[in-house]
């Protein structure tokens, strides 16, 4: 077995062959995280062990995937999207449009009028992906780039604290108190949320740069939210070309970043007017080439009196629409008599 | 932090004077160019640019901090728990306590409604001592269209707080807590915001009031300027110096009508406008607020003031905590009052629309108002 090639100690090549790892190819796809918890290891030790993975083709022979560097076949990447978690939004609607949620992995654009809900949004998946994998989140931190300060400290806190309640109100059901999950308490979700308040463009690339760092030195984080990624870019610039070659590299960089440590990023846009098709249309801000950069895109709209969430853009899901609400609790689904899912 | 020079950032020594030799000095400089822009300028490979840029962001990256200690820093040093009371009741359920601190909060409506009348009794409110339940602190109220009224704010100060006011000498102390600016010009007032931002920075002011912004920027109009966002350096100033200095900003807006072929969907949505016109069309003259979308989604909380069947109304339409409700006020000798405080419920995007129905006759009647007293 190529496992028992492996420089690592015997205690750990004990662990993977009796944890069905008995070749090196079903190493290929995995994370970090997701190794350890399946070895009950740290995850450094699994670091080192997935070094010798058949990312760079060095020892597996067996398939010729590793003619190029850090190339994947579509099989391996299909095993890596089934293992694909997805964090809750709160509103089973848009949640069954999603695909289940959020996708980690993944850079998701949300944009919206002002008043919509998208910093509600914002807020709400940063809570929710502390939730354990069972009530729909990654049991994990969130990272909050705020650079409009609509982050409302009072707000995430009533939202929390909604979170406690319907957590307590499921476990009287299931009798399922994990040791460490017993009751978070709102305060605990503050802790868990690391804030960033970013008051110019220089400070939102250097952040982005710097990402890659902090997060290494923070796996626990499972979640990026940016709101808004619109803000400094629309003030007093200048040079537009210049601005599109920052946003790209900005995208890229964010993309790298969801997959390399398989978390969800966020990007909270805002809305500008754009003249298409003989009138005035509502598009999302930034322009044409960075409404390509991202891989997902949501549209939070208003159609009569009700907020609808719509997918504008995703290689996987398709074009739907669902209603939701915002309410003192946070996101939630609609209510009204007439709600439906607009498929398009 | 964006200017800080290349020299202090601790990057390795050849790097450093590759990119002082290539006019490269600070880092806003070195995070303004692409990797590929970078790679090509100082002549050096993807890997050393990568870190190279790393490094540098580490250093200008503002610092973390968990939601937790951004709630108990707050609940330890603001006053009056970051909520300035409007002594509106209702609406200052509604808003957590009143007029939050560090962001700005707008009120938008037709002319007459109440927007100065609002303002004067906010600053008010801020200049009283804290055991009356003020900042015990200055205001600077910048008067644009010369609406502030010295007699109507004492008129306000004495009805609202009675037992203050009819105290020898408290009238001038708080009308005295008042900096009035007149600023002519865009510009001038521009200036005036360097000066009016280290005040702010001293804590000596607590609440600053423009009164209003629309008319600032619609001189510049006039003079004919090429700039599309002419308010988006304030907008971005006014926020950071609020947050910074974690008092609130109160911002007056304007309204205009809305042209036929204004944008109101997206390209995935379908149904026509016409729809819509003609239901309203009985009561509105469709009106929405001046300064744009950008503004609209610059600015905090929104509240718009608005008149319906001659009745005037306050929502919350813009808040990132308040239920979308509207309250019935109306203009009295002791500045605004609220006819109901529980509040009615405005489902929608109705909470964003701005009625003006039956308005001139208030406005008349209000002027006899207060020429009688």
């Amino acid at each position: 077995m190529e496992v028992e090639r492996l420089p690592i100690s015997a205690a750990l090549k004990g662990k993977l062959v009796s944890a069905g790892y008995t070749s090196l190819s079903l190493l290929s796809s995995l994370s970090p995280s997701h190794l350890a918890r399946d070895l009950n290891i740290s995850e450094n030790e699994a670091l080192d062990i997935l070094k010798y993975a058949p990312h760079d083709g060095r020892i597996d022979t067996s398939s010729g995937h590793h003619v190029i560097n850090g190339a994947q076949t579509a099989w391996d990447m299909l095993h890596e999207e089934e293992l694909l978690t997805r964090i809750t939004t709160s509103s089973v609607d848009i949640d069954n449009i999603l695909g289940g949620g959020i996708s980690c992995g993944e850079v998701t654009e949300i944009g919206g009028v002002p008043g919509i809900g998208k910093t509600q949004l914002g807020i709400q998946l940063a809570v929710n992906v502390q939730l354990p994998i069972h009530c729909g989140g990654l049991g994990g931190k969130a990272i909050y780039i705020d650079t409009e300060g609509s982050f409302m400290v009072e707000r995430v806190l009533q939202i929390a604290e909604a979170c406690r309640d319907g957590m307590s109100a499921n476990n009287t059901i299931s009798q399922n108190v994990h040791a460490g999950q017993v009751g978070m308490q709102p305060k605990d979700f503050l802790e868990n949320i690391l804030y960033f308040r970013v008051c110019s463009y220089t400070e939102q690339i250097a952040l982005i740069n710097y990402l890659e760092k902090f997060i290494s030195e923070h796996r626990d984080v499972k979640i990026v939210v940016i709101d808004s990624i619109t803000f400094h870019f629309r003030q007093d610039f200048e040079d537009m070309a210049l601005r599109t070659r920052l946003l790209s590299g900005m995208a890229l960089k964010l993309m790298k970043l969801a997959k390399k440590f398989c978390l969800a990023v966020i990007l909270l846009n805002q809305v500008t007017t754009k003249y298409a098709g003989g009138s005035f249309q509502l598009t999302l801000a930034l322009g044409d080439s960075w409404s390509h950069a991202c891989t997902n895109r949501i549209i939070l709209y208003w159609n009569g009196n009700e907020r609808y969430a719509y997918i504008d853009k995703s290689p996987s899901l398709r074009s739907a629409s669902a209603p939701y609400a915002v309410t003192t609790r946070g996101i939630r689904n609609s209510v009204s008599n007439c709600k439906r899912i607009k498929l398009m | 932090m964006a200017n800080r020079p290349i020299s202090e950032m601790g990057l390795p020594r050849s790097i450093a004077s590759v990119f002082a030799a290539r006019n490269i000095r600070t880092a806003k400089d070195a995070l303004s160019l692409t990797e590929f822009d970078l790679m090509e300028l100082a002549d050096m490979g993807l890997a050393e640019v990568t870190s190279a840029l790393a490094h540098i962001g580490e250093r200008v990256s503002p610092p973390c901090q968990t939601a937790l200690s951004l709630l108990e820093q707050r609940v330890q040093n603001d006053q009056l728990a970051g909520h300035l009371p409007t002594g509106l009741k209702g609406l200052d359920e509604a808003l957590f306590g009143g007029i939050p601190f560090g962001v700005v909060t707008e009120l938008v409506g037709p002319a007459g409604i109440g927007k100065t009348q609002f303002c004067l009794k906010l600053s008010l409110s801020a200049s009283l001592p804290t055991r009356h339940g003020g900042l015990d602190a200055q205001v600077i109220y910048i008067d644009v269209e010369s609406k502030f009224s010295s007699q109507r704010l004492i008129e306000i100060g004495a009805k609202s707080f009675p037992e203050i006011f009819h105290m020898r000498g408290m009238a001038q102390e708080m009308a005295g807590r008042i900096l009035v600016l007149r600023p002519a010009s865009l510009a001038e007032f521009t200036e005036s915001l360097q000066q009016i931002k280290i005040l702010l920075l001293e804590r000596r002011v607590k609440l600053l009031v423009i009164d209003s912004m629309a008319a600032l920027a619609s001189g510049e109009f006039e003079h004919g300027a090429s700039k599309i966002n002419p308010l988006g350096w304030h907008i971005s100033f006014l926020k950071s110096v609020a947050e910074l200095s974690r008092i609130p900003i109160v911002v007056t807006n304007q309204v205009r009508s809305q042209s036929s072929d204004e944008a109101w969907r997206y390209n995935f949505q379908v149904g026509t406008r016409r729809q819509d016109l003609e239901d309203t069309s009985k009561y509105d003259s469709h009106l929405i607020a001046a300064l744009g979308i950008n503004w609209a989604h610059a600015v905090t909380i929104r509240l718009i003031l608005e008149t319906i069947s001659g009745e005037r109304f306050i929502k919350v339409a813009k808040s990132p905590m308040s239920p979308a409700l509207a309250f019935p006020f109306s203009i009295t000798s002791s500045g605004i009052s609220l006819l109901n405080d529980d509040g009615i419920e405005v489902a929608g995007q109705e909470i964003s629309t701005i009625h003006c129905h039956g308005h001139s006759e208030i406005i008349h009647s209000d002027t006899l108002q207060f020429h009688r007293q």
